[in-house]
């Protein structure tokens, strides 16, 4: 039966809607209609990502509600609801010209009122990296339906990278206006201008999208439905992908050993690109209140005990790539040029005995406890390589396993010595960066701040100044010297930059044509030949 | 034994001793809840916790307003008083991380979790008599050790196992069943094409389940099959000359299906908890993993009332037994 609905539906988008197809796609013809059926490993807790970043939301909500801009893979902003915008001289004020003719789901008309809500009432008040963001947006003027003019107290930057469906989404003021935002019933079941509309959450099994009839990019988007089926286990979503009743699957939806299995079969395909605009660095966060970690020499000596080739290859299998520093090499922010820590355990022990920290009678120089990230094998796994090679050296590790709730709660109140994190880096740096290493972020009890309680005045000032800087060679320049400072204080030991795999059936097209695949809003992804 | 007591008065008897036994429940429950909320609010890290972990993002000012939300700020006393005054009127809370009343995310679940169950229950409870007598009866051949060893094999074998390895077989190999789920997504098959739809889902997991429950319910019918027969009353019926097929279904199984009830009793209690890896691997939508993914998420909410629900389940399921045991077993009387 749904066999015979899919074909229909082709039928009638091939008669009424193939020349304008044909016109917009250029050179290869793209088939229209059909179901995409798009893994999810957790239940996600509502379905906005406006004020709540979790992944399998963001996964999902991009299809529903858009942002102001989108972004290509070198992370330059194209138009999204906004078509144009323009930055006053001095930097104070962003007027952005809105899209005319956009519908929300529920038919209302799409206006600059909705932007000037969602910045106000939204993103600056709720959103957990959009307070820090957003601090100097003072109002949001609306002169007229189709413009928006940001105000600033202080010039910001960062602002034209923060405006994707995924950071900074824009919900309808005519449902939210007036109400408790964060338990609106909009947030289960969002309207929103996206290609695609919500129809139906089935808790536990799957949330149902179908296609907007009246997108306003006209002929978009070519599937008719997408299927988000929640599967919380691993074995299983191997299986689906496998048998094909999955087609996609994002963020390294099986372990890394699954995932090489599954690479060789011949319908499906496996790549590690689209997740650029996120950048998650694997790090060792270490309490820096806790001697002889307060010791630089005794950090450095640490970073040279860890042989990180050794994890990315083992235990990432080569999912993973090799970091200098906090920032990513794909960012334009990234230089190589800071203190290096090559393999080197020798050259580690001989730091600890001259820094002071002599090996005990049984070998021990002291013992610190790590508790782990727990998500997936490989940070458990690095945990173990981890402990072994500080071993070496005459560092005795005692690592910690519990769930999310307990590592989080341990590490965001200082209760710990040494733990293990992926971050979001995101492609600026004063997304997710700054926040591990700023001094006014030492906030004890609030997860993914400086929680090593780092102090350092020229970082502090290097954060104060890049944020209003606004020649980007300069602002370039500023976050080069950050790192210098960062690798030399090594207050992070930085390991990894994670590789997230996308498994994808061979008859999926375009799932991945920019640097934010998952967080994209599918519109030009095409089921070929079914 | 005396004459049969009058219908009536045994209907009435049983109804006032079920009035008396709910009574007593109540107590019962109120102390389930209290100490289950304890415990919980014993466990580190909070649903605050939890959220902003998955988030990967935070602020000072976004930690203290949710909770200030879930209201976390309040003392534990205060919050136990709250939440025993919203059952008392019913109420189950709300959900801090589905944003949804506990209640309706329970009954969303609770139909699927009953299919599953009862019905995995129901097979392996039928399956596991019909081979526990088979064996007793035929003490000591080749067909009782065969029934035991394979009985004991699906006993042992993990169950996340089994179903991968059926999920395997007959939806990736073979391609005939499907891969998990309840339902075909957005299918409109109308009611009966529904209702076929489910059970055709139902197959694999209830297969998975069934085969853990059997092993339990073949040996223990075994046991007390063999324990029956040792009985002077069956020595009886044997010198009056009751054939054989009639002392082992008229005497010697009714007798022996006390233990098996008392087991069924306490798997039917287990009920809300559901099945939790099986319902994962086969991705069925049922309580056991809300439960589960409650205690990950520190939803406390959630969890009190999927604890809540089960102990008046455990209870009505345990007095249900007790005359089941008057009604297979006149010597027990409902007291």
């Amino acid at each position: 039966m749904t066999i015979t609905r899919r074909d229909a539906g082709r039928g009638i988008a091939a008669i009424l809607g193939t020349g304008m197809t044909m016109g917009a796609s250029g050179a290869r013809a793209q088939s229209r209609g059909g179901t995409l059926t798009c893994l999810l490993a957790n239940e996600p807790p509502m379905l906005t990502s406006a004020f709540n970043t979790a992944l399998p939301l963001g996964t999902i909500a991009t299809k529903v509600l858009e942002g102001l801009l989108a972004y290509d893979a070198q992370m330059n902003p194209s138009p999204a609801l906004a078509t144009s915008w323009t930055v006053s001289p001095d930097g104070l004020a962003y007027t952005f010209r809105l899209r005319s003719g956009v519908k929300w789901h529920d038919g209302r008309d799409f206006t600059s009122a909705d932007v000037a809500f969602s910045a106000m009432s939204v993103w600056k008040e709720l959103h957990p990296r959009g307070r820090a963001v957003f601090a100097n947006l003072t109002a949001v003027e609306t002169p007229d339906a189709h413009t928006a003019v940001f105000r600033l107290s202080a010039p910001s930057p960062v602002l034209l990278s923060a405006l994707h469906a995924y950071e900074s989404q824009i919900l309808p003021r005519h449902l939210y206006e007036g109400t408790d935002i964060q338990n609106n019933p909009a947030n289960n079941a969002p309207i929103g201008t996206g290609p695609f509309r919500f129809r139906e959450w089935r808790r536990g099994q799957f949330i149902l999208l179908e296609r907007s009839p009246d997108y306003w990019d006209a002929g978009k988007p070519l599937l008719d439905r997408v299927i988000f089926r929640v599967m919380t286990d691993a074995g299983a979503r191997s299986a689906a992908m496998e048998n094909g009743s999955v087609d996609i699957g994002f963020w390294s939806p099986v372990s890394l050993a699954e995932t090489e299995r599954l690479r060789r079969l011949r319908h499906i395909e496996v790549t590690t690109s689209g997740y650029e605009y996120a950048s998650p660095m694997f790090f060792m966060e270490l309490n820096l209140r806790r001697p002889p970690l307060d010791n630089v020499m005794v950090r450095r000596a640490m970073m040279h005990a860890i042989d990180r080739q050794f994890i990315i290859e083992n235990i990432f299998l080569n999912y993973a790539e090799p970091v200098t520093g906090p920032i990513p090499r794909s960012s334009p922010f990234y230089t190589a040029d800071v203190r290096q820590y090559p393999f080197n355990p020798r050259l580690a022990n001989e730091m600890l005995d001259a820094a002071g920290v002599r090996r005990g009678a049984n070998g021990i120089r002291f013992s610190i406890t790590h508790d782990p990230v727990p998500q997936g094998d490989e940070h458990a796994q690095s945990a173990d390589y981890v402990k072994q090679a500080l071993s070496e050296v005459g560092i005795n590790v005692d690592v910690r396993r519990q769930d999310l709730a307990s590592q989080i709660r341990r590490v965001s109140t200082w209760d710990f010595d040494m733990s293990s994190n992926p971050l979001f880096a995101m492609f600026d740096p004063a997304l997710g960066v700054n926040r591990l290493f700023w001094s006014e972020n030492i906030r004890q009890g609030t997860p993914f701040t400086n929680v090593s309680g780092f102090r350092n005045a020229e970082i502090d000032q290097i954060i104060a100044r890049q944020g209003s800087e606004r020649d980007p060679a300069a602002r370039r320049a500023l976050y080069h010297r950050f790192q210098q400072i960062i690798m030399d204080e090594v207050p992070l030991l930085y390991l990894l930059e994670v590789k997230y795999a996308t498994i994808a059936n061979r008859r999926v097209r375009n799932h991945t044509a920019d640097g934010a695949a998952a967080f994209g809003n599918f519109a030009n992804i095409s089921i070929e030949g079914r | 034994m005396g004459a049969a007591p009058d219908r009536t008065t045994a209907w009435s008897r049983a109804a006032k001793v079920l009035a008396r036994r709910l009574v007593q429940g109540v107590p019962i429950v109120l102390g389930i809840v209290v100490v289950n909320f304890l415990l919980l609010h014993a466990a580190p890290g909070t649903v605050v916790d939890a959220l902003v972990g998955q988030m990967g993002a935070s602020d000072p000012a976004l930690v203290e307003r949710m909770r200030t939300q879930f209201g976390l700020d309040r003392p534990i006393w205060e919050r136990l008083l709250l939440y025993l005054w919203n059952l008392v009127r019913l109420d189950l809370g709300f959900s801090a991380f589905y944003n949804m009343p506990v209640d309706v995310l329970i009954f969303e679940r609770l139909a699927a979790t009953a299919l599953l169950m009862l019905s995995s229950i129901g097979v392996a409870l039928s399956l596991g008599v019909v081979a526990g007598v088979a064996a007793a009866r035929r003490f000591n051949t080749f067909w009782d050790g065969l029934i035991g060893v394979v009985a004991l094999l699906f006993y042992a074998t993990p169950v996340f196992w089994i179903g991968l390895m059926l999920l395997v077989l007959f939806a990736v190999q073979l391609d005939i069943l499907p891969i998990g789920g309840m339902q075909t997504v957005a299918a409109e098959f109308g009611p009966i094409g529904t209702a076929l739809d489910v059970l055709w889902h139902l197959i694999l997991p209830m297969t998975t389940l069934s085969l853990f429950f059997i092993a339990t319910y073949t040996r223990l019918m075994r046991s007390s099959m063999l324990e029956a027969y040792q009985q002077d009353y069956v020595r009886t019926a044997r010198a009056k000359g009751v054939p054989e097929r009639d002392v082992a279904y008229r005497h010697v199984l009714r007798n022996a299906l006390l233990p098996v009830v008392t087991v069924v009793g306490v798997q039917i209690g287990a009920l809300l908890g559901g099945a939790v890896v099986v319902e994962s691997v086969f991705n069925w939508p049922g309580l056991g993993r809300l439960a589960y993914d409650a205690v990950l998420q520190r939803d406390f909410n959630l969890l009190l009332g999927i604890l809540f629900m089960s102990s008046i389940v455990v209870i009505v399921v345990n007095i249900l037994v007790d005359l089941l045991y008057a009604w297979l077993d006149p010597r027990i009387a409902v007291e």
